[in-house]
């Protein structure tokens, strides 16, 4: 079927369907990760986002029940070059088209991926649709301008969790993980680190948050706007100093407007798994996992009490910081990789380290 | 961490000769090191034998050693040099045994160089397999189930241990020689033997077989502060039990999920370490098995290798220029990405099209050895494609591979093919397995089938079930935009679609631009478009937008040579490389069209522009309609891009230098006869057959014995002496089939003369002789195998005189722009022309290291307009030196080949020898090519009943040198009856096995045996098959013999010395 992507700025690629019919809006962006496809479909946090992949052949090793980092597909569409007739892996359960169609997700391929890469890199992320229906270019463009897009949209309350839940039932560090759209990575990993997990929606209150007596709170990834997020960076506010606090992405932005920073839109965002970060405090360098469209400006920061940790060398943003005396940090970046490499699991054992110095 | 501050002088030590297993990846690699660490302000001393490399070039390093490379010429360096460091990890297998013997032998220690990059211990860890199976134990890795053995008796007990099927290999060996797999037990006792002998160390590891596995790599690069990144992923199309050298292999990696591929990630990050690779890039391969996901290490290679050299250029990750930084200190974050600018090397290349790289083959070179591949290596060449659909790479890959395929076509039709011949040809591993992969569809199997007999995965497989539908599709209907649009992205070639729609390629190049499918061109930028990237490396695809930056400057287009093959290598690219450099210099954009990634001239920095391209007419004119050059040069790349010259002529390409009608004119066998005995310059007497009756009428009126070939042709191809109807009646079944609508030559040839090259380069006014060489071998041995002298030796002037007269008059009378190569014979003090190639030949890098004249560059810089009198070239420059180019043959990878040198060509690369006098060159020429000559003991001579006379001299100096000889019944009685005393031994074919156990224990040093008639004494092939297998020298020609003794006797008189090339030249700045 055929199928195009219509961009905010009028220009438009023409390609077919693999997946689900219909029109979405999105903030279409661009993922450089060669492996990964369906832990990057899974991530909550792109919801309200179109992903189109760099790499040209996805779908080659199919769907595993295994690999999910969420329930379900969050995001609107998604474009590939080529999608794979055939799929090949041992622990493959089916084809990548037919998952988005469970989901209901709007797939499309066949266009110059590259081409658009070039565009958004060029222009910015921005927001566009994807149809599968026979609608003129114009009429599309009109209903693209009228399409919310990320900014100052507070995506977290679609994907955070309806009430509490706990992810495991034993371990020496009790976590509270607040839902801003978590991936199940970040509680695997706590797991691993002898951790009893317990899920919170976004939206509990901080007084909340502290009659479960958490060891130590993680503000999770997740989509939109940090600014948007009111509710959870004024929790913020009531817990900073009071509990250890690890934030990741979203959580860091969040983390950032608490303790008084802004925060800025980047111009197409990091979308990838080969993003070189310096841990300024070593000197080492981690190749990291990132998924983000907004940056902490850390210069708005109190600089005597807050330290900056991590440096992105690509485009030498600001990506980690922390605070010593109220035992938190945060990081930008993805220590939970999925994808990508497992190099930056370290950062969740400096959390456990926080925690054990009470 | 910035450089390290102190240490200065640098010792590389090069890979040698281009051998299978080892080829010119490792002069990418090392040339790219030498200038990194100049850059930084290190004094580098390089050692390699091999002349035809761009590392070797005066300029590249600041003190050249064109000398054998064996730990004595290392340790003499040293001694002269007195170096701080040696980078062993640059020189592929050679480089570091042999960084590794100097190490174990205390020279490094006694003049105390630190070996940086990768310490002994380190090697050793990688490279002895109990040692590495250790440390992977350590680490928690899996591995195959193995046992070391040291004797056959170890070797057994360790088969009973691990059970059938397993595989051999022997440890220190280069690409796997001699290993294999063993499915019975009397193969199990052939393998390990031949193994423990090929072995270094005479170890041989016996392993579970995992063969049929899928087989990955991961090229690897740390530094001093263990930062490590994974450079590039490439999994293998064939699977387990292919040496990864044959394999058609795709990166990145297709069918691993990220959590495998994490997992494989994680374990080279784990393993580099371990081994404790401090600085640099290692290369790790692993094999899964398909149906559990078990992943277990194979090996590692601690250095750079043919796979980084393949990652290289499949992401523009430049691997070798790191890694020579890192090992003077830098860390990755302290160096710049070239192609971004921006970022830094500390991060992992994302790429967004599909690699495909093939093997090229040359079994027809080899007739009596089997096409079958296994874990030894056979390949001699290979050619890389990019596309953004494995379907469309893998297409572009099989026409770059210039083996007469447009893409996955239909040579063979499958209808007529038996079902047991295609189950045969899937099940047994071979050289066109793709092919009958192709034709296993078209007759009906499903992939199911064919990933069984193949154990290729479905992924792959089902890619080319959709070649082979779309195919079918193009057939059958009307050809519509849509169509033709998806076959271009499918990679079909407008010649297969001319082919299946019964349509000529021009017709569907003109239809398809008419409808506006146009190739685009996009580039390799190691980021997947997410930054801007400012080297230009481009490859086409059939997408919606060109990425090409098209500059208003003067810009000249060099053709290059495509995948290496036996009689088109290296040479060719170093002069590609050389024209680039010098128009460069002059002023001009040069864009580069290659296929082949193992060579200096795919880097992208050696022109302004590259274009990662198959050298064939459809892809070269859409590089040409896009970048609109003010010239293509079609001189230097070997005969693949002179094949297209017409053709792209025709369409408007500006070819400079020699014309193409000139290029014809001397290809042409009728109208070369007619214009050189215009010249009257003689020439053996010769006809041009268009048919098998014309053919042996011809010879029949020359007189047998005559030179038959077929015209168009490098490397003498199928070309034969035959001495009588019945032979010529033969060659004439194979050659008609190569040749196509070409003629089949007929020469006169001219037995026992002496053979001669020349190459000169002209300007159409003037014309200057490079060099010329005389060859070891007589006329008739190919003049890429035999062995050749600058200056001749044994010419007197007045024949020197009549050479540079007839190569004046011949330059002058093609009107040669460019290079010219001629072939004198000479005979009975006349001089005879026997070829003519107005092209740079294989012999330009020999003579430009020799002489100190640039030719190539001399050539280029005339093609583009300018006298050789204003570039200050116009004598013949004379020397007071000898170099002696000699050739290395691939014998010992192909059983049951003899390995005696006729008019087809059979080596795939070359060393060379130089020094003061002839017999010492020649001597360093022979240890160079690992032909070491002896200076004591026994020697076996038995020549035919025509060199008995001439032998005796060299009998009796061989005696006066104190040798002993050994001769069969006939040789010794002539050494006899002239006073040389000769022990003699019995024929092989009549039961004396006295020879075998001498040359099994070691004891004959030499063998001198010349053939007699064309097939050579049955007993004498068997023992020349010996030698090789025990890597004895063993001499096959009079005059080979001649010059061997000449240079023993030089080399008893005094110990072999160095210099480097800059002191021969007379370049020393010092």
């Amino acid at each position: 079927m055929k199928t195009k992507l219509v961009l905010e700025d009028g220009r438009v690629f023409e390609g077919f369907s693999f997946a689900a019919g219909g029109t979405r809006f999105g903030e279409v962006v661009f993922n450089t990760s060669m492996s990964g496809y369906q832990e990057i479909l899974t991530d909550p946090s792109y919801c309200g986002q179109i992903v189109s992949m760099t790499y040209p052949l996805i779908g080659n090793y199919g769907i595993n029940s295994q690999d999910a980092e969420s329930k379900k597909i969050f995001l609107e569409g998604f474009i590939v070059r080529e999608s794979s007739r055939r799929v090949s892996n041992w622990r493959s359960e089916k084809a990548l088209g037919d998952y988005l169609k469970e989901n209901n997700v709007l797939g499309l391929e066949g266009i110059d991926t590259r081409a658009l890469t070039r565009h958004i890199r060029l222009q910015g992320a921005m927001k566009a649709a994807i149809t599968t229906e026979d609608l003129t270019d114009q009429a599309l463009l009109k209903m693209v301008k009228a399409s919310p897009g990320l900014v100052g949209r507070d995506l977290v309350k679609e994907v955070t969790c309806q009430k509490p839940w706990e992810w495991n039932k034993t371990g020496k560090y009790k976590v509270v993980v607040v839902d801003c759209g978590v991936k199940f990575n970040i509680l695997r990993e706590l797991e691993k680190r002898d951790c009893r997990v317990v899920v919170v929606p976004a939206q509990m209150p901080a007084e909340k948050i502290l009659d479960l007596s958490p060891e130590g709170i993680l503000f999770s990834n997740g989509p939109g706007d940090p600014q948007a997020v009111t509710y959870v960076v004024a929790n913020l506010k009531k817990l900073i100093g009071k509990v250890p606090i690890f934030g990741i992405c979203l959580g860091h932005q969040m983390l950032g407007l608490a303790l008084g920073g802004k925060t800025y839109k980047l111009k197409f965002g990091h979308h990838g798994a080969n993003h070189p970060v310096k841990d300024l405090r070593s000197g080492k360098i981690y190749i990291t996992s990132q998924n983000h469209g907004f940056c902490v400006d850390l210069d708005s920061l109190n600089k005597n009490d807050v330290e900056l940790t991590h440096l992105n060398l690509n485009d030498k943003t600001p990506e980690g910081l922390r605070h010593e005396r109220f035992r938190l940090f945060s990081v930008q970046f993805h220590p939970e990789s999925s994808p990508g490499p497992h190099e930056a699991e370290y950062l969740f054992a400096e959390f456990i380290d926080m925690m054990k110095k009470k | 961490m910035p450089k390290r501050t102190d240490i200065k002088k640098i010792l590389i030590i090069g890979s040698g000769p281009i051998v299978i297993g080892q080829a010119c990846e490792f002069d990418y690699s090392g040339t790219q090191a030498c200038k990194a660490l100049r850059e930084e302000g290190f004094k580098i001393i390089l050692l390699n034998s091999n002349p035809a490399t761009i590392m070797t070039d005066p300029g590249v390093a600041d003190v050249t050693y064109i000398e054998p490379i064996t730990p004595q010429v290392v340790e003499k360096i040293i001694a002269k040099e007195r170096p701080d460091a040696l980078l062993p990890t640059l020189g592929g297998q050679t480089g570091l045994n042999t960084a590794m013997e100097v190490a174990r032998q205390g020279i490094l220690e006694k003049y105390r160089v630190e070996m940086i990059g990768a310490d002994c211990e380190t090697i050793k860890k990688a490279e002895d397999r109990e040692l590495f199976k250790k440390s992977m134990q350590n680490i928690g890795l899996d591995l195959p189930r193995s046992a070391l053995a040291y004797n056959i008796e170890e070797a057994r007990q360790a088969l009973k241990a691990i059970g059938l099927p397993v595989i051999i290999r022997p440890s220190f060996t280069l690409g796997g020689t001699g290993g294999g797999i063993a499915t019975s037990v009397v193969e199990f006792e052939e393998i390990a033997a031949l193994g423990l002998k090929s072995s270094m160390i005479s170890e041989i590891l016996v392993e579970e077989s995992i063969v049929g596995w899928k087989e990955y790599e991961l090229e690897v690069m740390r530094d001093k502060k263990d930062n490590v990144v994974i450079v590039c992923s490439i999994e293998n199309f064939d699977p387990m039990g292919i040496h990864t050298g044959d394999s058609i292999t795709v990166a990145p990696a297709q069918t691993l999920t990220d959590k495998e591929y994490q997992k494989m990630r994680d374990a080279s990050i784990a393993i580099i370490r371990e081994i404790g690779v401090e600085t640099g890039g290692s290369n790790i391969q692993f094999a899964v098995n398909p149906q559990t996901g078990r992943m277990v290490v194979i090996e590692m290679n601690p250095r750079v290798s043919r796979s980084s050299a393949l990652a290289s250029k499949a992401t523009g990750f430049a691997i070798a220029k790191f890694a020579a930084k890192l090992a003077v200190g830098y860390t990755l974050d302290e160096i710049n990405n070239d192609i971004t600018k921006e970022t830094p090397a500390s991060f992992e290349p994302a790429i967004d099209y599909c690699v495909v790289k093939i093997p090229r083959f040359t079994f027809e070179k080899f007739p009596e050895a089997k096409d079958i591949l296994g874990i030894s290596m056979k390949s001699v060449g290979e050619t890389m494609a990019i596309g953004r659909t494995f379907k469309e790479a893998l297409q572009k890959g099989l026409r770059g591979l210039e083996i007469g395929h447009s893409g996955l076509d239909n040579k063979l039709d499958y209808s007529q093919i038996a079902d047991e011949k295609i189950k045969l040809r899937l099940r047994e591993a071979n050289a066109s397995r793709i092919f009958y992969i192709k034709y296993a569809f078209q007759k009906g199997y499903s992939i199911e089938e064919i990933s069984q007999l193949t154990g290729i995965d479905p992924w792959f497989l089902d890619n080319i079930k959709q070649i082979v539908e779309l195919e079918e599709e193009i057939r059958v209907t009307s050809i519509d935009r849509e169509l033709l649009r998806k076959a271009k992205q499918f990679g079909f070639s407008d010649r297969q679609i001319a082919d299946l729609t019964g349509s000529d390629e021009i017709t569907i190049r003109k239809l398809r631009k008419e409808k506006g499918i146009i190739a685009t061109f996009k580039l390799v930028d190691t980021c997947a478009a997410e930054f801007e990237a400012y080297t230009p490396y481009y490859y086409s695809t059939y997408g919606q937008e060109c990425e090409a930056r098209v500059s208003s400057k003067k810009k000249i287009m060099v053709l290059g040579g495509g995948p290496n093959r036996i009689g088109q290598g290296i040479e060719f690219d170093y002069c590609c490389c050389h024209a680039s450099f010098a128009l460069k210099e002059a002023g001009f954009e040069t864009i580069m069209v290659n296929s082949n990634p193992e060579t200096v001239s795919t880097d992208y920095d050696t022109s302004d522009k590259l274009y990662f391209e198959p050298l064939t007419f459809e892809d070269v004119m859409n590089i040409i309609d896009k970048e609109k050059p003010d010239g293509v040069i079609v001189q230097l790349g070997g005969q693949t891009p002179l094949n297209l010259a017409r053709s792209l002529e025709n369409f408007g390409a500006p070819i400079i230098g020699t014309s193409v009608s000139s290029i014809d004119e001397a290809e042409d066998r009728e109208k070369f006869s007619k214009l050189i005995s215009k010249l009257n310059i003689n020439q053996p007497a010769n006809g041009s057959a268009f048919s098998k009756e014309e053919a042996v009428k011809i010879a029949k009126t020359i007189g047998y014995p005559v030179l038959v070939r077929p015209s168009y042709v490098l490397g003498g191809r199928a070309m034969k002496i035959v001495y009588n109807d019945k032979s010529l009646a033969e060659f004439l079944k194979e050659a008609v089939e190569i040749s196509g609508e070409h003629p089949i030559l007929v020469d006169k040839f001219l037995e026992d003369a002496v053979e001669v090259d020349v190459d000169a380069v002209s300007d159409g006014e003037l014309t200057v002789i490079g060099g010329i060489m005389e060859h070891i071998e007589e006329a008739g041995v190919h003049s890429g195998d035999s062995a050749s002298v600058i200056p001749p030796h044994t010419l007197g002037d007045e024949i020197l005189d009549t050479i540079r007269k007839h190569t004046q008059a011949i330059a002058k009378e093609l009107k040669v722009c460019g290079l010219i190569n001629i072939q004198f014979a000479i005979k009975n003090d006349l001089v005879y022309v026997l070829e003519v190639n107005p092209r740079a030949s294989r012999t330009i890098p020999f003579v430009s290291k020799v002489t100190g004249v640039a030719l190539a560059k001399l050539a280029a810089r005339v093609m583009v307009g300018e006298k050789l009198k204003d570039l200050g070239f116009t004598e013949e420059k004379t020397i007071s030196h000898f170099g002696v180019k000699e050739s290395v043959l691939p014998f010992s990878r192909f059983s049951g080949v003899d390995i005696l040198l006729g008019p087809e060509m059979k080596s795939t690369g070359e060393v060379m020898g130089i020094d003061v006098s002839f017999g010492t060159a020649f001597y360093k020429s022979q240890v160079a090519a690992g032909q070491a000559l002896p200076t004591e003991g026994l020697i076996f001579i038995s020549v035919k009943n025509d060199d008995k006379r001439d032998t005796v001299f060299l009998a009796k100096k061989l005696c006066d040198l104190d040798f002993k000889i050994l001769a069969t019944k006939g040789t010794a009685k002539v050494f006899r009856s002239n006073n040389i005393p000769a022990q003699v031994i019995g024929k092989i074919s009549e039961g004396d096995k006295g020879l075998l156990d001498l040359i099994k224990k070691g004891q004959i040093k030499l063998i001198i045996n010349t053939p007699s008639g064309q097939r050579g004494q049955s007993d004498m092939k068997y023992i020349r098959s010996l030698a090789v297998m025990y890597g004895l020298p063993c001499i096959t020609t009079l005059q080979g013999a001649q010059a061997a003794v000449n240079g023993m006797e030089s080399a008893i008189g005094d110990a072999l010395g160095v210099k480097s090339i800059q002191e021969y030249l007379g370049l020393n700045k010092e």
